[in-house]
C-alpha cells in the first residue's frame, strides 16, 4: 500500500497543516519510506490478542459527579493570542 | 571550597545538611556556570536566576529553621515539557509562543515541595520529537563530549538533550526529563550520565505537555545512581489529576543502591545484538555479563521474538496519538495565531508555520493511520503488537530478576549527521522502546568509554513496577566499572 499525492493533500487537510505544492512530492516520499518500513507488522500474527491498554491491571478511576474547579477566567484567558471583555476573540466561522 | 557544581546530589544534600555551604552559595555557583556555558551547550532556554535565588534564600531560612525537605536547596534543571508556573513553557515549539503556564506540573510541584530550587528551563526536541535535539525551535544542543582529539560538535541525544547536556556540564545537580521512546536513556548513555523512565503511571503526566499519552514517562536525569533514585522518589506519587496515575506503593528507592545483587538472575535478550553493531557496544555489553557474574548473579539467554516489531509499532502508536494531542494547537486559545482567509485557513496556516518539520511528518503520518479505514490495519494492529511485546517480557520475567542490554546502538553522533534520512534516526531508540512499549521500568548507566573517548551506557529493564531491582542492578555496574569520566570543560 502506498500513497499517492492526492492522499497526502487530504491528509494534509484533515491535519489542518497548510501544504505548498512544491512540498506534496518530498512529503509523499517521506511518508511512503516510513510506511513501508512499518509493513513488517503484517508478518506478526495477532489472531485472537487483545490491544494492550495497561501494563499493570488498572481500573479507572471514579469521584463524585461534582464541581471541583472553576472560577478562574483570568488564568485561562491569560495567553489568548486576542481576547474581548473576558472572550477569546476568533475569526468568524460562520456567516 | 571545591568547586560546588561538580558535587553529586547526595553529596550536596550532605553538604547543605552539615551547612558547610548555604543554598544561596551553591545556586550562585551555578548561576555563574550557566552564563558561562551556555553560548556555548545551549542546553538551557529560560534561565531563571533571580527566582532560582529567592527560592534558595528561602530554603536556607526553612532549613535555619529545622524544616528541610528531602531536596531542600538543591539547584535543579527543568525540561521545558514541564508546566512552570509563571515561566515559559514551549516544549521547545514555536507553536507555544510565549505561552506562561498559570499551574505547575505535578512532577515539578513535588519537587518545590521538598525545597528544590529551579535554575531554568531545559532544552528539548520539539514536543520531545526527535533522538538529537535537533528539532528543537531554539536550537540544538551541544554535547559537552568531544572524540579524543576532534572538535566536531556531536548531539547529547535526545529528546532530553538539554536535561542530559546540562548534568553532564555541571550546569544543575539534577534535572527532570521525560521518555516516550528513549528521551531520557538515550540521551543519558550519550553524555555519560544516569536516567530513568519508570514504570508507566509512577510519575503523574499532569502539566506535562502532551506528546503520546500511552508512552510519555517522566523521569530523573542525574549524575548517579544514587542522585537518581533519590530524585524518582520525589518526582513519583499517585495523582488525581491524571486518570492514568498508578496507585501503587512507592518503596524508598534509595534503599536499593549498594544492596548486594548475588543470586539475581538477569537474562540476556538475543535479539539485542543486532546486525552493524558497534565491536565497541558487543564488547561492553560482554563487560557488564562479566561484571554481573563476579557479583554473584546468574546470567540467563532469554529471547524476546517481538522485539524486532517494537520500533515499527512505536511509529504507528506514537504519531497517531501525537496527532490526536496535537490538534489543541489551533492557535485560538494560546500560542501564535497566523493569518488566513477563514477559519480553515487561520487553523492550517497556524499549524504549518507553528510546528518544524519532524512534528508535521508526525503529524502526517499520525492523522493518516487514524483516518477512515485506515485505523484497524495500522493503529489496533500495533496495539495488538505491543501486547505481544509485552508477553515477551511476562514470559522472559517468569524466569529471570531483570534484563541487562545496550542502552543505544551506538556512541553520540555528530550534529547534522543523520538528517536525510528519518529511520536512520528513529533506529536510535531500538533498545529502549520496548520498554515504552510495554510500560516496564528501564534505566541507563554509564559504564565505559570507547575507543573515540565517547562515554557508552547499559541499560537495565526491569518487571513492572519493579524500579528497584533496576537501580539495584545499575548500582552495581556503576560500582564495578568504577566510571568516573567526565568531559573536560572546553565551553569555558
Amino acid at each position: 500500500m502506498s500513497v499517492t499525492n492526492e492522499d497526502v493533500k487530504k491528509v494534509a487537510r484533515l491535519a489542518r497543516i497548510a501544504l505548498p505544492e512544491d512540498q506534496v512530492e518530498p512529503m509523499t516520499n517521506e511518508l511512503n519510506g516510513i510506511l513501508n518500513w512499518i509493513e513488517q507488522l503484517g508478518e506478526v500474527n495477532v489472531d485472537g490478542v487483545e490491544a494492550m491498554t495497561s501494563v499493570v491491571e488498572a481500573s479507572l478511576p471514579m469521584r463524585e459527579d461534582v464541581i471541583t474547579d472553576g472560577n478562574r477566567q483570568d488564568e485561562v484567558l491569560a495567553n489568548a493570542p486576542r481576547t474581548e471583555d473576558g472572550f477569546f476573540v476568533v475569526p468568524k466561522a460562520v456567516e | 571550597m571545591t568547586d560546588l557544581t561538580k558535587m553529586t546530589l547526595s553529596d550536596a544534600l550532605d553538604g547543605l545538611e552539615a551547612k558547610t555551604f548555604s543554598s544561596v552559595e551553591i545556586t550562585e555557583a551555578f548561576i555563574s556556570a550557566i552564563e558561562g556555558a551556555n553560548s556555548s551547550l545551549n542546553a538551557y532556554v529560560v534561565q531563571t536566576p533571580e527566582k532560582a535565588l529567592e527560592m534558595a534564600k528561602a530554603s536556607d531560612e526553612r532549613r535555619a529553621r529545622g524544616e528541610a525537605g528531602i531536596l531542600d536547596g538543591a539547584p535543579l534543571g527543568i525540561k521545558d515539557l514541564f508546566c512552570t508556573e509563571g515561566v515559559r513553557t514551549t516544549a521547545c515549539s514555536h507553536i507555544l509562543g510565549e505561552f506562561t503556564p498559570t499551574y505547575e506540573s505535578t512532577v515539578t510541584a513535588n519537587l518545590w515541595r521538598e525545597g528544590a530550587v529551579m535554575l531554568g528551563k531545559l532544552n528539548m526536541d520539539e514536543f520531545a520529537m526527535g533522538s538529537s535535539n535537533e528539532t528543537s525551535y531554539y536550537g540544538n544542543v551541544v554535547n559537552p563530549w568531544r572524540r579524543n582529539g576532534g572538535n566536531a560538535e556531536l548531539t547529547p541525544g535526545g529528546s532530553s538533550g538539554g536535561s542530559a547536556s546540562a548534568v553532564a556540564a555541571d550546569l544543575c545537580l539534577a534535572a527532570t526529563a521525560s521518555d516516550t521512546g528513549g528521551s531520557i536513556r538515550q540521551p543519558a548513555a550519550f553524555t555519560g550520565t544516569v536516567g530513568i523512565k519508570p514504570t508507566y503511571g509512577r510519575a503523574s503526566r499532569y502539566g506535562m505537555v502532551a506528546f503520546a499519552s500511552s508512552l510519555d514517562q517522566a523521569g530523573p536525569i542525574a549524575k548517579s545512581v544514587k542522585d537518581a533514585a533519590i530524585m524518582l522518589n520525589v518526582m513519583c506519587s499517585h495523582d488525581n489529576k491524571d486518570s492514568t496515575s498508578l496507585n501503587a506503593e512507592q518503596p524508598d528507592w534509595t534503599k536499593s543502591v549498594g544492596k548486594p545483587v548475588k543470586g539475581m538472575k538477569i537474562g540476556i535478550p538475543k535479539e539485542y545484538r543486532v546486525d552493524g553493531m558497534p565491536e565497541d557496544i558487543e564488547k561492553l555489553w560482554q563487560q557488564g555479563i562479566d561484571w554481573l557474574k563476579a557479583a554473584g548473579c546468574e546470567i540467563v539467554d532469554v529471547s524476546l521474538p517481538h522485539t524486532k516489531y517494537a520500533l515499527p509499532a512505536y511509529y504507528i502508536v506514537a504519531p497517531a496519538e501525537a496527532s490526536s494531542n496535537l490538534a489543541r494547537y489551533d492557535g485560538m486559545r494560546y500560542g501564535v495565531r497566523q493569518d488566513g482567509q477563514d477559519l480553515n485557513d487561520v487553523y492550517s496556516n497556524t499549524r504549518a508555520q507553528g510546528f518544524g518539520a519532524e512534528v508535521r511528518r508526525r503529524l502526517m503520518i499520525g492523522t493518516y493511520v487514524l483516518s477512515a479505514g485506515y485505523y484497524d490495519a495500522y493503529y489496533l494492529k500495533a496495539q495488538k503488537v505491543r501486547t505481544k511485546i509485552l508477553q515477551d517480557f511476562q514470559t522472559v520475567f517468569e524466569e529471570v530478576d531483570a534484563l541487562l542490554t545496550p542502552t543505544c546502538p551506538s556512541a553520540a553522533f555528530a550534529l547534522g549527521e543523520r538528517h536525510d534520512d528519518p529511520i536512520a534516526m528513529y533506529l536510535n531508540d531500538v533498545f529502549t522502546v520496548t520498554a515504552n512499549l510495554a510500560g516496564l521500568p528501564g534505566i541507563s548507566v554509564p559504564v565505559s568509554l570507547d575507543n573515540n573517548g565517547l562515554p557508552l551506557g547499559l541499560q537495565v529493564i526491569g518487571k513492572a513496577l519493579d524500579e528497584a531491582s533496576c537501580f539495584q542492578v545499575a548500582a552495581e555496574l556503576e560500582t564495578a566499572s568504577g566510571f568516573s569520566s567526565k568531559p573536560s570543560a572546553w565551553w569555558g
